[in-house]
């Protein structure tokens, strides 16, 4: 379980604001989030499963590595906050 | 007034000279084809960045003021850093013989022999909030400003996307963090006033009260009167406050100059219909400016180096992502368009 909370640019796709989410890493969190609003999962994830390259995900209010965050044990204290990198534009 | 624009496009280096009343032709073209990032005219010597997409930086010299050209140092990394330098984004002259390079990866140079060698900042590079930097348009982080004080060299201020705002009172020997009163809209909402998280997309300081400085942020427009140690937030003002470029008058302070684009996702302007906007106020009310400027749908963006006045503070260019270039020679009130279509423009600049 963790608190989950999407950027405003994904508004379109999913439900942005913070809720709790089940899941002991960021990896199943996210996918817990995306089994409801699966159209968000692309924007998010690339076809291979990975971070996209230009999102950015928080874990209490650090910007974890894109390689590593995915993997990342959650409790639920932490805040997942998944923000368009401004690398992308 | 200024009778010649340096034009740096993703085809090349334009040299335009003014031949008459609302006309101006290319006198030189140099570079063509190659991507030129930006251009600094001193005296007579001319410094160009050029962008290669598969060789990398790579800077020239003219020193006969472009009848003939040199490929000069680019500034670099120490062999075996992590990172390398994959552009000179800006290149600034201090007047007293220093060149200052701003670069991606958020490296930043000195030059003392006029680019013969370059040194990199290591007080800066070695920052410990460095690996909290992040990229702002690239993938890297990268200095695009630098200002130096008229009345003392050895004060300077550079902007970084995204890494806030620095100033340096030493010659950059030592570096204070200058984000106060900033603040993003793109981070989770603790961090929103995180010093390192802000990206101005550009800063530009007035020629004649230098402690005026004003800032094209990504969410916003904001201005400081005290050399950047606080900054004040605007309020918002139609067609809207996202943008790249500013430009101030360099004898009045509280006379500025933006190209507003709807936010930050999107960027283009509003409703397709292309306009500047400008403050005589200090940032209390902007007057939207249109007469000249296209009056069909355009979707020209302009880049933050691509707005520049000259020291007259009545004659302005603007070069868009489109290949438009507009004048003013009444600080905005009417514009005219060059007549040529060229390449995408990254930056203009009062030669």
């Amino acid at each position: 379980m963790a608190q989950l909370a999407f950027t405003q640019h994904l508004r379109d796709v999913i439900d942005t604001g913070q809720r709790p989410v089940p899941g002991d890493t960021v990896r199943a969190v996210l996918d817990a989030a995306f089994a409801h609003a699966p159209t968000a999962r692309g924007y998010v994830l690339d076809d291979t499963g990975a971070l996209r390259k230009h999102v950015a995900i928080f874990l209490n209010n650090k910007r974890e590595d894109p390689k590593k965050v995915l993997d990342m044990p959650v409790t639920e204290a932490c805040e997942i906050y998944v923000m368009q990198a401004l690398s992308g534009g | 007034m200024s009778d010649r624009i340096l034009l740096s496009t993703r085809k090349g280096l334009f040299d335009l000279r003014r031949k008459g009343k609302d006309n101006w032709s290319i006198a030189h073209e140099h570079f063509l084809g190659s991507p030129v990032t930006f251009a600094l005219p001193v005296k007579k010597t001319l410094h160009v960045s050029i962008t290669d997409g598969h060789f990398g930086p790579k800077m020239h010299k003219s020193a006969d003021d472009g009848t003939s050209w040199e490929e000069a140092p680019t500034p670099a990394l120490p062999e075996g850093d992590e990172l390398s330098v994959s552009m000179v984004w800006a290149i600034e002259d201090d007047g007293a013989g220093r060149l200052w390079a701003g670069t991606l990866p958020g490296a930043l140079f000195t030059s003392e022999d006029e680019g013969v060698s370059w040194q990199l900042v290591q007080s800066l590079w070695d920052d410990p909030s460095r690996p909290d930097w992040s990229g702002g348009g690239f993938d890297e982080t990268g200095i695009h400003t630098i200002c130096v004080d008229p009345r003392n060299r050895d004060h300077v201020i550079i902007a970084m996307s995204s890494a806030g705002v620095w100033r340096t009172e030493d010659g950059g020997a030592s570096w204070e963090k200058r984000s106060s009163g900033l603040r993003a809209e793109y981070t989770p909402p603790e961090l929103a006033h995180d010093p390192v998280q802000q990206d101005p997309h550009r800063v530009v300081q007035c020629a004649s009260a230098p402690d005026m400085l004003w800032m094209q942020h990504h969410n916003g427009i904001f201005k400081s009167t005290d050399l950047g140690a606080n900054w004040t937030e605007l309020d918002q003002h139609e067609p809207s406050n996202f943008g790249f470029a500013v430009a101030v008058h360099p004898e009045n302070p509280d006379r500025a100059w933006f190209v507003p684009g709807i936010k930050d996702e999107y960027r283009y302007p509003k409703d397709g219909k292309f306009v500047v906007t400008r403050t005589r106020d200090g940032g209390k009310s902007f007057d939207i400016l249109s007469d000249g400027l296209p009056k069909a749908a355009s979707y020209d963006l302009v880049y933050r180096h691509a707005l520049d006045i000259d020291a007259s503070g009545e004659r302005l260019v603007m070069g868009s992502t489109t290949g438009g270039v507009w004048i003013t020679e009444n600080g905005g009130d009417s514009w005219y368009q060059l007549p040529e279509r060229f390449p995408p423009i990254a930056a203009v600049t009062f030669a």
